[in-house]
């Protein structure tokens, strides 16, 4: 069954706010095998000019995916997620994330289109603190895999 | 821990040093907590392979975790990364007995204007192009 397009262009109520703390920033980093101080202390992080221990260039995908489950398993959707694969991934950063940032998440569903037998959702999490200030854009493109609707046109399963 | 990277010292052709990554399912498993992401093709061999897969998978963000902290270990400074993308090109397998992924990076380009460098990363695993067009711009001193 393919994707519904009416969800196309619609922006999706923002995530509760999400409060980034060091140790959860220590296991991102510890769990992608990068060692390196700056991600764990306010010393290190302080002496490279930050204000406080920041989070290494991946760890919006966090937010990003708390704030999926509100768009990606609306029933309305469509979207089969055994079906799903990672597509793409982007982020943008105004600055890093860092300890003590309280942050919500507001997606927008920017795609949804055929690429051969399979489907393309891409979503956009923007990413502000609580009180205003953008940090990231994480955009999101997922593959739909055997969903397109040309698949059913010829009655495959898909 | 090094210093920052200095725009002045960086190179258009630049290579950056080579990491190689182990993973194993437990790597899996912890990265799973860590993001949140508890898909069970990441760490349950029959699911996987009931959808198709070869084998358990690794998240294609970790993959791009680990060749972001090759991005970080040449500039000094992760918190400097101001873009980052990726397309997953290849699944990364992970067998019972583990996986490795290994990460190089070239500098593409240099923005006089701005002191940004735009890096280029390859990752292969088992022979696979694992990652397509991976981008990191980085502003540096």
């Amino acid at each position: 069954m393919p994707i519904n397009r009416a969800f196309l262009g619609r922006d999706l109520p923002p995530s509760e706010p999400y409060d980034v703390g060091r140790e959860k920033i220590r296991e991102f980093a510890d769990a992608i095998g990068d060692p390196n101080p700056v991600y764990r202390s306010r010393t290190a992080a302080q002496a490279l000019g930050h204000p406080d221990v920041v989070a290494p260039p991946t760890f919006a995908i966090v937010l990003s995916f708390r704030a999926s489950n509100a768009v990606l398993f609306d029933p309305e959707l469509g979207l089969d997620y055994s079906r799903v694969v990672h597509g793409e991934q982007r982020f943008v950063h105004n600055r890093p994330i860092r300890d003590g940032d309280v942050l919500v998440t507001r997606p927008r569903i920017t795609e949804i289109r055929d690429a051969g037998r399979n489907e393309l959702l891409t979503w956009e999490a923007r990413i502000s603190t609580v009180d205003g200030e953008p940090v990231c854009t994480a955009t999101n493109t997922l593959v739909a895999r055997g969903t397109a609707r040309t698949t059913e046109a010829f009655g495959g399963s898909a | 821990m090094t210093a920052r990277l200095r725009y002045d010292d960086v190179e258009a052709g630049a290579a950056l040093p080579a990491q190689r990554f182990p993973i194993r399912r437990v790597d899996l498993v912890r990265y799973c907590g860590a993001s949140g992401d508890f898909n069970v093709i990441h760490w349950n061999e029959r699911s996987a392979r009931d959808v198709g897969l070869p084998d358990v998978i690794a998240h294609g963000m970790w993959t791009m975790g680990a060749a972001g902290s090759v991005v970080e270990e040449w500039a000094g400074d992760g918190g400097r990364v101001v873009e980052f993308g990726t397309r997953f090109t290849k699944p990364v397998v992970v067998p019972a007995g583990g996986g490795e992924v290994e990460v190089s990076g070239v500098v593409k380009a240099l923005d006089e204007q701005t002191r940004r460098a735009t890096v280029e990363l390859s990752a292969t695993s088992g022979g696979a192009k694992v990652l397509g067009r991976c981008l990191a711009v980085v502003q540096l001193d």
